[in-house]
């Protein structure tokens, strides 16, 4: 079967922004996603290098603030709700399937370095940021924040900048 | 009063929240074609602008909702999450992302999304970006000091340049729409023939005006602290509205009595409320009567409110706050509290103040009583002047 359109833009964010509405009523607070992986990061630097931990201020300030441990986080919660989720739609819409999607340009190597190279990037950006495209950007937006704003006008003009260099990797 | 965490929502169920939110996050991303990053990087190139489209079109939609909420008073923006502003990291961490999204072609939030599709080249994301925490955490030291440079708090747009929140939220909205239409033009043009239409005409023109009105609206609809506070600041008018209204001693009747259903209201400032304060009283600025967590401890219907003040126009602001807010039964102690003062704490039976034998014989046993009690209370009664309200803390 063929894969099901995607919905309309300007219905997929009017739904998107009544979630994060919803979201910011209930618990008081945005979406989010990085924070999620911050968490993933500290857990396992717990368990595999506790002495480490213990020492290094960025978890030992991290670990302070989070004392029920690092994955017990609404964001961590709220990624496991978005695997699912997405699963959902994706199943529901025919969209399940294992494949590395890239540019009929490049090879799937330079694909999987891509990502990963850009994954870091992020993963190091949103801590700088405090938050990423979701947590800061798009949640800082909701709360009229004059940082996530910044970050947003940083992330996107940012990209603007670099994206005549990597080019080659899309078109 | 949102935010419901954590007094009508534990703290505990608030997980759950999160997870049904996130599926529910999940489910409108990827429908929206999140899961892509063909789609994703559309943007950058001119070919395809879903992302531009649904991302200002859920902050916008969600920044209206909060001004409008925010106008009806039903959320306490003291409570909610305002991502703080530290300028230096802010410009270079998003600065960051935005190379980590052209070279990645996901962000955090939809690489999560395309992996739980099936992407393969999603799931190497999220393991660089594994990797791009960790040289955070690992080089903290030396990042701490741009982390943390030039901390602004947690301001918000409006404030640092200086415009009404409504302004600035009407001129977020009008460029939203603006940019709905430059990108449409831009689409064509680099794809080289029109595009599948997304709206007819007519539907995007009917909509941006539903949207532009409401932001116009918006122009219009102050928070309601801010609205209401300005009302009570007009002395002429909050001096000619009439309460109800105790006097010293039927006040000091129902001290004596420990009455259980009266809270005073005490509005006078922290520092002589601490010095000077009536038993079952609590202390609150004109500015915290606002609070959540004021608002809770004043909604008992079956409790008299009773304003205490200096003296009696500021009884009457507080009451016309309070009335305001929906705070029921409020009355104000006739006089203020300079004439309780002078009628009961510092009643003198040898002045030839005319006063009935029944008022003469109850004010010189309060005479008594009344410092008693007050001497009892003002222990448990101490404020301090600092705390504060606590924010949810959010953000990633």
């Amino acid at each position: 079967m063929k894969p099901a359109d995607y919905m309309n833009p300007y219905l997929a964010g009017f739904l998107l922004g009544l979630l994060l509405l919803a979201t910011i009523f209930i618990t008081g607070r945005g979406l989010g996603a990085s924070g999620a992986v911050k968490s993933g990061v500290v857990a396992t630097a717990n368990s595999v290098a506790p002495n480490h931990t213990n020492s290094s201020t960025f978890y030992k300030e991290y670990n302070k603030e989070h004392q029920e441990g690092p994955l017990k986080n609404w964001l961590v919660f709220e990624v496991i709700g978005v695997v699912i989720g997405a699963f959902v739609s994706g199943l529901i819409s025919n969209r399940l399937k294992f494949t590395l999607e890239h540019s009929p340009k490049i090879t799937s190597r330079i694909r999987i370095v891509g990502a990963i190279i850009g994954g870091l990037l992020f993963g190091l950006g949103s801590q700088l940021g405090r938050g990423c495209t979701s947590g800061s950007a798009l949640s800082g937006m909701a709360v009229m924040s004059t940082g996530g704003l910044i970050t947003m006008m940083a992330i996107f003009g940012g990209a603007y900048i670099f994206a005549y260099f990597f080019r080659k990797l899309w078109i | 009063m949102a935010p419901l965490v954590p007094d009508i929502i534990s703290n505990e169920l608030n997980f759950l929240v999160a997870f049904i939110i996130g599926i529910a996050f999940g489910f409108i991303l990827e429908q929206a074609g999140f899961s892509t990053s063909k789609k994703l990087v559309g943007l950058f190139y001119g070919y395809d602008f879903t992302v531009l489209r649904v991302f200002f079109t859920a902050g916008v939609t969600a920044m209206i909702g909060l001004v409008f909420f925010g106008y009806l008073g039903w959320i306490d923006m003291s409570y909610v999450y305002i991502n703080p502003t530290f300028l230096y990291s802010a410009l270079v961490g998003g600065g960051i992302m935005g190379l980590g999204f052209v070279i990645g072609g996901f962000c955090p939030g939809t690489s999560v999304c395309a992996a739980a599709i099936g992407k393969i080249d999603a799931m190497w994301f999220i393991f660089g970006s594994f990797l791009g925490v960790l040289i955070f955490a690992e080089g903290y030291p030396m990042f701490e000091e741009l982390y943390k440079a030039e901390n602004w708090g947690n301001v918000q747009a409006f404030d640092s340049l200086n415009m009404p929140m409504g302004i600035f939220s009407f001129l977020l909205t009008f460029v939203a729409i603006a940019a709905f239409w430059a990108v449409s033009i831009i689409e064509n043009k680099i794809n080289g023939k029109p595009q599948k239409k997304i709206l007819d005409l007519k539907n995007y023109v009917l909509l941006s005006n539903v949207a532009l009105f409401l932001a116009i609206l918006t122009i219009f609809m102050p928070l309601k602290k801010d609205n209401i506070l300005e009302k009570s600041n007009d002395s002429a008018m909050i001096n000619n509205l009439s309460f109800d209204e105790i006097d010293s001693e039927e006040l000091a009747f129902r001290l004596i009595d420990e009455d259980e259903n009266m809270l005073l209201i005490d509005v006078r400032d922290t520092a002589s409320y601490n010095k000077f304060n009536l038993p079952n009283s609590i202390n609150t600025s004109f500015e915290n009567l606002f609070d959540k967590d004021t608002q809770m401890k004043l909604k008992l219907k079956d409790v008299e409110h009773i304003i205490i003040a200096e003296n009696e126009s500021d009884a009457k602001k507080a009451a016309f706050i309070t009335e305001q807010i929906d705070v029921p039964n409020v009355k104000i102690l006739a006089g203020g509290l300079s004439r309780f003062k002078s009628d009961i704490i510092n009643f003198d039976s040898l002045s030839s103040a005319k006063i009935s034998h029944d008022s003469f014989r109850f004010r010189k046993k309060a005479v008594v009583k009344i410092p008693e009690l007050i001497a009892k209370a003002k222990l448990q009664n101490k404020v301090d002047p600092n705390s504060k309200p606590k924010r949810v803390v959010g953000g990633c």
